[in-house]
């Protein structure tokens, strides 16, 4: 089944990437790092990235659903 | 309550409505512990004129209530209000608001202390200063919560 996954970039990373966003199509059980590589063919995940699916954090081997929100995004500094 | 704010805010205001307005808990609370974060002219020992706050909006506000929520558990709590800042902000305005209202010091202090660390490492914001040389950089980490300053300004309680 081919699945649309909307991938979402944050702060530094959205600059360095150059988008904000992208939409990926994916067949069969992908996880978080394997829609990174589709998303990002030439570029290498940062080691110290943060990811989440629908707002929540996950690890990276997690797998994604049809529909899923995932997002990347550097090391937050709120407060 | 959780709040994201794109305007300037007064985070004493913001106490004191909010309080004031909690008549279910009204005379129940023997303490209150309130902490403000304020945006500083100076970071890495550069001058910052300004900066902006971005954040994932939706996801922010998810996380925060799961913060509160689980101090929440961890505490014995009335209430908690929580206020963050976002878009562009300048040197000397509040950033964030954390107020929480206990029956007792131990929760109010405790619980405090815990939301706020737990913003610092999970919520979704991120800082961009811009700086007085004319340059801009995000800023790449929060410094640990635990750590001591090296400087003590207040010479005036020293003996």
């Amino acid at each position: 089944m081919i699945m649309s996954v909307k991938v979402r970039y944050f702060a530094s990373l959205k600059d360095s990437i150059g988008r904000s966003e992208d939409l990926v199509d994916v067949n069969g059980i992908v996880t978080v790092a394997e829609i990174w590589a589709m998303a990002n063919a030439n570029r290498l995940m940062p080691d110290n990235i943060l990811a989440a699916i629908n707002m929540e954090y996950v690890d990276i081997e997690h797998s994604v659903q049809n529909g899923d929100e995932v997002a990347f995004f550097p090391p937050v500094t709120g407060g | 309550m959780i709040k994201i704010s794109a305007d300037l805010f007064d985070p004493w205001h913001e106490v004191l409505v909010y309080q004031n307005s909690a008549k279910h808990w009204a005379g129940k609370f023997g303490a209150t512990n309130v902490f403000v974060g304020t945006m500083r002219d100076f970071n890495d020992g550069d001058s910052v004129t300004g900066m902006i706050l971005e954040h994932y909006p939706g996801m922010t506000e998810k996380q925060l209530e799961g913060i509160v929520k689980q101090a929440a558990r961890d505490w014995h709590l009335l209430d908690a209000l929580v206020v963050h800042r976002v878009g562009e902000i300048k040197p000397n305005e509040p950033i964030v608001l954390v107020a929480v209202w206990a029956s007792h010091r131990g929760d109010a202090f405790d619980a405090g202390r815990q939301i706020m660390e737990a913003l610092k490492n999970i919520a979704p914001f991120w800082k961009k200063e811009r700086l007085q040389n004319g340059g801009e950089r995000w800023v790449e980490h929060n410094t640990d919560g635990y750590l001591r300053s090296s400087t003590n300004d207040m010479s005036a309680f020293s003996d």
